[in-house]
């Protein structure tokens, strides 16, 4: 950035006149914030579920069963922590915590307003990217160390959807890297200022002629949405987890606090590529309506409002699509979504070349 | 994109370790307490073997024990999902042995009930079978719908999912006075909610993929094995006991008998078996229209009840079409008011034989939908 902001860290070590403090707070804010979206959106999960199922969802736990996710988590946390016997202790206890370490590791670089990110790194979509890929080794970990077949097999599958759902992942990031010309994710924020139609989903800010590019982008747009479906493990490619067929797939023989770190992981997971969608494509902590409301509080009312829409959109399409089988996961991905991602990519490089 | 054909390969050419999987019998897709030995080549299915009887209560040899109005209780639990049906075979045939003419009132009654649990029958095995697949909301849908026809069963015979209440020469008690309007609401009901099914399920592209071109069964094996019911219609037989041995008033009804012709793949896959019992609820909706119009309301439905059973020295065959196939029994009476024996051909057992025949070579999230397309009742198959 051109001019140093002051930015929430800065505010709070002038306040408070100790660097210790403001890097505390800095590190716990997003941990509080997981904390309290997860049971938001377990929330949101069961009553979004009822709604479409003509259903009333819970209704016994508070008014509306409000507080149903904290009894569901207190019901976790009571829970007997069974390792089985023939499982592989160590991995066994330490895959759900690596899942939930890389799933909140991605939160370190999520600008939530223009004045607040845990760390402005220049590198923050290549390690957001890398630290979604971790996620992998603590599956394969907790699948193979249950010594279930269908742990297994759910390890398995979940490696094979993932590490194929990540090129036209990968490729359509680079593309909005191609636009942005940066890597760092308040850049490519404020890339994105003023109205709605600056935003990356609309081709990003220029002229009347980017009316060419927006197919692209939008389909770009589609192309990550679906990607990060396929990355955080929701139905339609459910298939590590597919409940009809290898019953709980890799946490099958996890219970108790594991499980609750496997179940808030997911959530966790859902919120990051739920962020990165708001982020690359729509204006992340940016107003839509220029200097409406805009500014670093509003930034953080904006960001969350845009990436609960899309936690909401993969809570919309889990309770209404079948699931997909494992080979055609992979036709998906390898058959239609990488070369149409490298279209994309290759018309929004000419785009950039000529602009 | 459904160029997923069966898997042919050469076992001796693969040399990898197989692997063998217990799905069941406490399986979330096993549609009750069947266990699967599957044997696995990576995802590939090279083998499976069906083991039941983890339902077994000796039905048939309980029935030896019992009177003939004490059997159809047990009858009713067979198949549990479609417990009207079950009895009627069952009432027919001592009814045939005695001589009992039954009234027309009693007649089109039970008629109407039978084609009401048929639709309630189809809506679980579509409703699961969308489950199968991960959908889970059409599962709720149809269960809803599935209410209306439980709380008209309810009102003329107190239980829910077990009724007994056809008896031999009549009923356990008469309908209530707005039956004609009750069940005229439910098939508008029906209707409305297959339209949406078809349009969140059915016809989904995602769903159409997962089915089409998969556990196809041949005509001919079809036969071969016995199946029947929508497994062997799926297949693109016509074979609807209904229209083909009409008993009951069946012959005075208007009605297609609904057949698979590869809609979205080859002919016999699992859409198709699914399609058909989809169809077959508009013509079930059909025919109850038709019975409604017909039925006459006044009459005793009891009055024909025999004050003792004691069918004369004999044997019967009788056969009914269950939703889920041919129900046949085969009943053997002494001249005492206990059968000497009592066989019954329980349709699910007999489609469920066919699942190793064409279940091999396929993916293993392919089996579940195969067994998922069958519609089996565990109740059924193990008596």
């Amino acid at each position: 950035m051109e001019h140093q902001i002051l930015t929430f860290y800065d505010w709070v070590a002038k306040l408070s006149s100790s660097e210790l403090v403001a890097l505390i707070l800095i590190v716990t804010l997003p941990l509080v914030f997981l904390i309290v979206y997860a049971l938001v959106a377990i929330l949101g999960e069961l009553k979004i579920s009822a709604f479409i199922q003509e259903r009333l969802g819970p209704m016994r736990t508070g008014p509306w069963g409000i507080i149903q996710p904290v009894a569901e988590v207190v019901k976790l946390l009571q829970k007997e922590d069974i390792t089985p016997d023939a499982a592989n202790k160590p991995l066994f206890n330490m895959a759900p915590f690596l899942m939930f370490t890389a799933a909140y590791a991605g939160f370190a670089v999520i600008p939530f307003s223009s004045h607040f990110v845990p760390a402005g790194i220049n590198l923050g979509l290549f390690y957001i990217f890398a630290m979604g890929s971790l996620a992998v080794i603590g599956l394969v970990m907790g699948g193979w160390a249950s010594n279930n077949k269908y742990s297994l097999l759910g390890a398995l599958r979940s490696v094979a959807q993932i590490v194929s759902y990540e090129i036209p992942a990968a490729i359509v990031i680079l593309s909005i890297v191609v636009l942005a010309s940066s890597m760092n994710l308040q850049v490519i924020n404020a890339n994105q200022g003023g109205w709605f139609w600056n935003w990356y989903v609309f081709g990003g800010p220029g002229s009347i002629w980017k009316l060419l590019v927006i197919p692209f982008t939008f389909g770009m747009f589609l192309l990550y949405l679906i990607a990060s479906l396929a990355e955080t493990n929701r139905t339609p490619f459910d298939i590590p987890e597919g409940e009809s067929e290898i019953v709980a797939g890799y946490h099958t023989e996890y219970s108790g606090m594991k499980f609750a770190m496997f179940f808030f992981a997911e959530y966790a997971n859902m919120f990051v590529v739920a962020a990165l969608l708001s982020i690359l494509f729509f204006g992340g902590w940016n107003s839509p309506f220029g200097d409406f409301m805009n500014g670093p509080i509003w930034g953080v009312f904006w960001f969350i409002s845009k990436s609960f829409f899309f936690v909401f959109v993969q809570i919309w399409l889990r309770w209404t699509l079948p699931r997909l089988r494992v080979d055609q996961l992979m036709g998906v991905s390898w058959k239609v979504m990488t070369p149409v991602a490298f279209l994309c990519f290759f018309a929004v490089g000419l785009w950039a070349m000529l602009k | 994109m459904s160029e997923t054909k069966r898997i042919e390969f050469e076992y001796s050419q693969i040399d990898s370790e197989r692997m063998r999987l217990n799905v069941g019998p406490q399986h979330p897709s096993t549609h009750g307490v069947l266990r699967l030995e599957v044997e696995l080549d990576g995802e590939i299915v090279t083998e499976v073997v069906p083991h039941i009887g983890y339902l077994h209560r000796c039905f048939e040899k309980h029935c030896e024990k019992m009177t003939y109005p004490q059997v159809i209780p047990y009858i009713d639990r067979m198949d549990y999902i479609s417990a009207m049906n079950n009895e009627w075979p069952y009432v027919m045939g001592i009814e045939k042995l005695m001589g009992i003419e039954i009234p027309e009132k009693v007649e089109y009654i039970r008629l109407i009930f039978a084609e009401l649990n048929r639709i309630a029958n189809h809506q679980i095995a579509i409703a699961t079978f969308g489950l199968d697949a991960g959908a889970f909301t059409p599962f709720l849908y149809l269960f809803r719908d599935r209410e209306f026809i439980l709380s008209i069963f309810e009102k003329a015979s107190g239980g829910r999912l077990l009724y007994n209440y056809f008896w031999v020469g009549g009923l356990a008690a008469d309908v209530h006075k707005e039956f004609k309007q009750d069940v005229l609401a439910i098939v508008k009901q029906v209707r409305e909610t297959n339209k949406e099914i078809a349009d969140l399920l059915l016809y989904n592209k995602i769903f159409i993929e997962r089915v089409a071109n998969v556990g196809i069964l041949p005509a001919d094996v079809a036969i071969n094995y016995g199946c029947s019911g929508p497994v062997v219609r799926g297949s693109g037989l016509a074979f609807d006991l209904r229209k083909d041995a009409p008993y009951s008033f069946y012959d005075r009804f208007d009605f297609d008998v609904i057949t698979g012709h590869g809609e979205v793949g080859t002919v016999g896959d699992c859409f198709d078996r699914n399609i058909v019992r989809f169809h077959e609820m508009e013509q079930s909706c059909r025919i109850i229209e038709q019975a409604i119009e017909q039925m006459p309301m006044e009459g005793d439905v009891r009055e024909k009840l025999p004050k003792k059973i004691r069918p004369p020295k004999g044997e019967i065959y009788t056969k009914a079409e269950n939703p889920k196939g041919e129900l046949g029994f085969y009943i053997v009476s002494n001249g005492t008011d206990k059968p000497e024996r009592i066989k019954s051909r329980g349709t699910s057992f007999v489609n469920l034989s066919v699942l190793p025949e064409i279940s091999k070579g396929y993916l293993f999230a392919d089996l579940i939908m195969i067994l998922g397309s069958i519609d089996i009742v565990l109740g059924e198959v193990d008596r």
